[in-house]
């Protein structure tokens, strides 16, 4: 890993957060390659080795997906997440870039109920290329087993 | 508006009338907990998988209380009180795992996997000095055995003094459609919990309120996964504690929504990517969705090859969790796990058309806290709760309440 690489990867990890604190969530999917994949799942569920994920998406065209369902038909109240990361942790090998970031999410209800929503771990998969940097695999690792009310939002 | 001057006086009108104190009522609370979590229900505990070998266990509850279920050295399955004959301390700090004895981590007492008290450190006290009188029975406190049955892999248990045998409970529909579902050996592909800022009974209901399935959730209705004009069915037991709402995969929908206007049929909505809604025909009937549930916290869901089960933990009178278990079976081929993995998209905490429930009974516990003396109104599809045709009913929550009644004897 050099140093450009290092930073590739940190901008990548703040323009994605920002984009989602942001509600610009219609710019979340070119955060990943065409075919990149995204699997939210939880701790307990890496341990045991099950595959189930609690989100998950094999393509930019199911995350855009996910994200028309959420602007066109799926009904949660008005919430906002605020992400606030960890320094990733990154490995070089075979072309792509391995990086490992701690998370935490706060979710800030429209009534100005404000918790911590979630705390995990993403465990990436970063390709650079001319377009720059993109996830090819974003697995957000959940340590609790529990979530409030629902997860609209991606983390 | 009728005023109930007794809290715990049912409204004349019956069925059709629920009184919101009954979301409300911290006295109710613990009483449900007795006459119905403690009292002669059969209560889902978990998958027969779950304890995949010998000396295996797993921690479950019963309503709030926690127990301990086990697999012994024989393969035979038992639950017990998570409680210690001593000093009620949890005997199982663990969701699951393996082993051949339980050791309380306060005083060191020790139970085999059947909940028996086999141990009591320094009972006969040390050098001679301290101990237990030869005359104490602490084994007379030990935790109490559930009465456990398995049926087709599900794991249920009651402490009950008098209940039926579990599939007189459940009424041979109900015993049906379980078997339906639950057709080979099972695998288990993963879970998570949610938890809901509602009573336990919000999300029950729910779950037997076939009518709100495609209006709330507007991702079913605009992809005709399930809409109500789609041939399927209700089916309520005699006890009105178990129900099965089913509808047919094939679309044979007309435009009732269309003509209505409704929210949930807006045009101009196609998924990019479609193989989200791929699916097989696994159980050979043309079923593309059977969600069942048993009174008093249990669901068994299959939506296209998204099999699950859920059960509802009350912790307090407005919180509950409710916790989710994904499975397929052993003998999946690569083609139907990817599937199941894919389907799962559609249910949970962020199921593109499950999430709106987790919402929802906290709408109604929310909204109806200031009103404890009013009446919500369920007269679709009449007054009783029999089995009919028609999906756009609340026979399966008349049900609900009926069972509901009987063990509260309200």
């Amino acid at each position: 890993m050099n140093i450009e690489q290092k930073l590739a990867v940190e901008d990548l990890n703040a323009r994605y957060a920002e984009a989602i604190d942001d509600d610009r969530l219609e710019a979340w999917p070119d955060f990943f390659s065409a075919d990149g994949r995204y699997l939210v799942t939880t701790a307990e569920n890496v341990a045991q080795g099950l595959p189930l994920g609690i989100m998950s998406a094999t393509s930019r065209a199911m995350l855009r997906d996910r994200i028309k369902a959420l602007r066109q038909a799926n009904v949660y109240e008005a919430q906002r997440y605020r992400h606030v990361l960890g320094t990733p942790r990154i490995e070089a090998a075979n072309g792509t870039l391995r990086a490992r970031t701690s998370f935490m999410v706060a979710r800030i209800m429209h009534t100005g109920e404000t918790i911590l929503f979630a705390t995990g771990c993403y465990e990436d998969r970063v390709v650079l290329d001319e377009g720059g940097a993109h996830f090819a695999e974003k697995t957000v690792i959940l340590d609790s087993r529990v979530i409030d009310t629902l997860l609209a939002i991606p983390l | 508006m009728t005023v109930h001057t007794s809290p715990h006086q049912w409204p004349a009108e019956g069925l059709t009338r629920v009184p919101y104190w009954i979301y409300s009522d911290p006295d109710l609370y613990a009483l449900e907990q007795e006459r119905i979590f403690r009292g002669n229900t059969w209560n889902f505990l978990c998958l027969e998988a779950e304890l995949p070998r010998p000396n295996t266990f797993r921690t479950s509850n019963l309503g709030d209380m926690s127990v301990v279920v086990t697999r012994d050295s024989n393969g035979a399955i038992h639950a017990f009180e998570n409680r210690c004959a001593h000093r009620g301390a949890l005997l199982c700090l663990l969701p699951r795992g393996e082993r051949k004895e339980f050791a309380c981590v306060y005083h060191n007492w020790t139970y085999d996997l059947a909940g028996n008290l086999t141990g009591v450190a320094f009972r006969r006290g040390i050098g001679g000095k301290g101990g237990m009188s030869p005359e104490a029975t602490p084994e007379r406190h030990a935790p109490r055995k559930l009465r456990v049955e398995v049926l087709a892999g599900l794991v249920f248990g009651t402490l009950g003094t008098d209940p039926p045998p579990l599939e007189a409970y459940l009424g041979p529909e109900i015993v049906r459609g379980i078997r339906r579902v639950m057709r080979a050996p099972v695998r288990l592909l993963g879970g998570y919990s949610q938890s809901l800022s509602s009573n336990w009974k919000l999300y029950m209901e729910n779950t037997k309120d076939s009518y709100h399935a495609s209006l709330l959730h507007m991702f079913f209705t605009t992809f005709r996964l399930n809409r109500l004009s789609q041939k399927g069915g209700l089916v309520v037991n005699q006890n009105g504690a178990g129900h099965i709402s089913y509808s047919m995969a094939a679309d044979v929908a007309g435009s009732e929504y269309e003509k209505a206007k409704m929210r949930s049929a807006q045009d101009g909505y196609s998924l990019e990517a479609p193989e989200l809604l791929q699916s097989v025909d696994e159980f050979g009937d043309g079923v593309g969705l059977q969600i069942l549930a048993i009174f008093p916290g249990f669901v068994l869901q299959q939506i296209r090859n998204s099999l699950a089960v859920r059960r509802i933990v009350p912790q307090g009178l407005e919180r509950s969790e409710l916790v989710w278990t994904c499975f397929g079976f052993a003998g999946d081929d690569d083609r139907l796990n990817e599937l199941r993995l894919r389907q799962a998209n559609l249910i949970g905490p962020a199921g593109f058309i499950s999430m709106e429930d987790g919402a929802a009974t906290g709408f109604v516990q929310r909204g109806s806290r200031g009103a404890p003396r009013e009446l919500s109104v369920l007269e679709m599809g009449g007054q009783g709760t029999s089995s009919e045709e028609s999906r756009v009913s609340e026979a399966a929550v008349r049900g609900f309440w009926k069972a509901y009644r009987e063990h509260m004897r309200m």
